[in-house]
């Protein structure tokens, strides 16, 4: 029950701020207004502007994080190769994806794969940050300890490198899935007819205030449980690790 | 005795600072060899070239008359941060090394050889759990199986109980003795601790300060197995206050050093 407590506080908020009269009370609808919006939309485009919104979400973010990983395997390890190509890392990472959009339409056209494209950019290079850091960080010791063992380089990789990054590729993938979310929009500004983000930009379009509200909340909530099913496969995989709390 | 350790003339350098200056000893058939002398002397990098971490820069350390290729199996190495994988539990640390190709064991072997060590070494209750949950005297002791497990003919230990409290020290260099006559290894130790050396050894080799060398081989004349009581023997006590001496003189040897090396 205590967890419902902050949401009971925003959507009182919400009211008191529809109510108060400080704000025009038609640019603020009220949440029984969305409510009600939300409940006409679900029985129309809604549920399929989740799923486009999802699916390009998961596999923008899927396809990614499978470069991240390996890239950040290598860029973690050899010290060498980070120095050479950590500047370019960091170079288009500062890019704001919704920058290249002009440029994405020109290259992929104005279908899926634009959108893909946008998503697979936002993650990678998020994602591949977190991992070498996080590669980077291992401390050698581990190493030295399993080559007195006996273990060749190939079994140091799988068995001492691969499990101790495990904890970095489900920050990396955690990461990536914010930025995504927050490029879903942007990403679905490109001529997208489906979409929560094409929902919200047609909606702007017609000034229609309550859908825009449905669409921001259902990308929040569907952003958090997404969040919450990564953090408790984590809790199961990363069980070992020492967390401050 | 045939030596199973020989250091020959061994000298590092390390960028162009000498560490190391022609050293020369050797190690026999179970025996237990403690080096001691002041921190950030060289110590640790005699060791490592025995592990097979580093190379000398002239000369040579051979290992049953072979010189060290790099690390293996036959070296069991205790390092001074322990290095339990975190992401294993006790019993898993125990199994890593006999699930490498280098010495892989049956399901059955594997079993019985980590039922075997987690006993000696007090974890037989956790054997589930996670490093994070140990205290620093049983991740020393889970380092310490985790080495024995693979059958190591030498035992390398640098600094082993130095961040364990005096009981848990204590403790530990007991059970480092039983354990030892349980199964006789060839041992190194790299130690700061005069009375640890001398309560422990067979010989005691005193390095000078920085670049290293040989200041004096001292022979322990106590037999095993030794006892708590042996650290109120007068013999112990003559003997560990000379160690002390030497020890002592080469500490101050090496701040002054460090000191110029700072100014």
């Amino acid at each position: 029950m205590l967890v419902l407590m902050p949401w009971a506080a925003i959507v009182a908020l919400w009211y008191a701020i529809h109510y108060s009269g400080l704000v025009n009370p038609a640019l603020v609808p009220a949440p029984h207004a969305v409510a009600e919006r939300f409940v006409e939309l679900a029985g129309q485009r809604l549920p399929r502007d989740v799923w486009m919104s999802t699916q390009r979400v998961f596999l923008g973010v899927a396809l990614g994080i499978a470069a991240a990983v390996p890239a950040g395997f290598v860029l973690g390890w050899y010290r060498e190769v980070r120095q050479f190509i950590d500047p370019l890392i960091n170079f288009f990472r500062a890019l704001p994806p919704i920058a290249l959009i002009p440029l994405m339409i020109v290259y992929f056209g104005i279908e899926e794969t634009a959108k893909v494209v946008i998503l697979f950019y936002a993650a990678f290079f998020s994602g591949v940050i977190v991992m070498y850091e996080g590669i980077a960080q291992i401390s050698p010791i581990y190493v030295r300890v399993a080559r007195t063992l006996g273990a060749r380089d190939l079994e140091i990789f799988s068995r001492v490198i691969v499990p101790l990054t495990v904890p970095h590729m489900l920050t990396a993938l955690r990461v990536a899935l914010g930025v995504a979310w927050a490029t879903l929009v942007a990403s679905e500004l490109i001529a997208a007819r489906e979409g929560l983000g094409s929902l919200i930009q047609n909606a702007a379009n017609f000034f229609l205030l309550d859908i825009i509200y449905v669409g921001i909340i259902c990308i929040g909530f569907i952003a958090l449980a997404m969040d919450v099913a990564l953090r408790l496969v984590a809790r199961r995989l990363v069980a070992w690790q020492d967390r401050i709390a | 005795m045939k030596p199973r350790i020989s250091f020959e003339g061994v000298s590092v350098l390390f960028g162009g600072l000498k560490v190391v200056d022609d050293v020369s000893y050797a190690i026999g058939e179970r025996e237990f060899v403690s080096v001691i002398g002041p921190s950030g002397c060289g110590k640790t990098t005699m060791m490592n070239i025995v592990a097979g971490f580093v190379k000398p820069s002239r000369g040579a350390v051979l290992l049953d008359g072979k010189p060290v290729a790099g690390p293996g199996p036959d070296r069991g190495v205790i390092f001074q941060e322990y290095g339990v994988f975190p992401c294993l539990t006790v019993k898993e640390n125990i199994a890593f090394g006999l699930k490498l190709a280098a010495n892989r064991a049956g399901e059955a072997e594997r079993e019985e050889i980590c039922a075997r060590y987690m006993r000696l070494m007090g974890l037989a209750d956790f054997a589930d759990a996670w490093p994070k949950t140990l205290s620093g005297g049983m991740r020393q002791r889970l380092a310490i199986a985790r080495a024995y497990a693979v059958k190591p003919e030498f035992l390398l230990m640098d600094e082993p109980f130095g961040a364990l409290d005096a009981q848990t020290r204590s403790a530990m260099q007991d059970l480092l003795l039983a354990v030892l006559a349980a199964e006789g290894k060839t041992v190194m130790l790299i130690t700061h601790s005069v009375e640890e050396a001398v309560y422990l050894s067979n010989r005691i080799v005193v390095m000078t300060a920085r670049p290293t060398r040989i200041r004096e081989i001292i022979e322990v004349p106590f037999g095993y197995p030794r006892e708590e009581s042996l650290h109120e023997k007068p013999e112990f006590g003559e003997l560990r206050s000379h160690v002390r001496e030497l020890v002592m003189k080469e500490y101050a040897a090496q701040s002054r050093l460090t000191q110029e090396e700072k100014t």
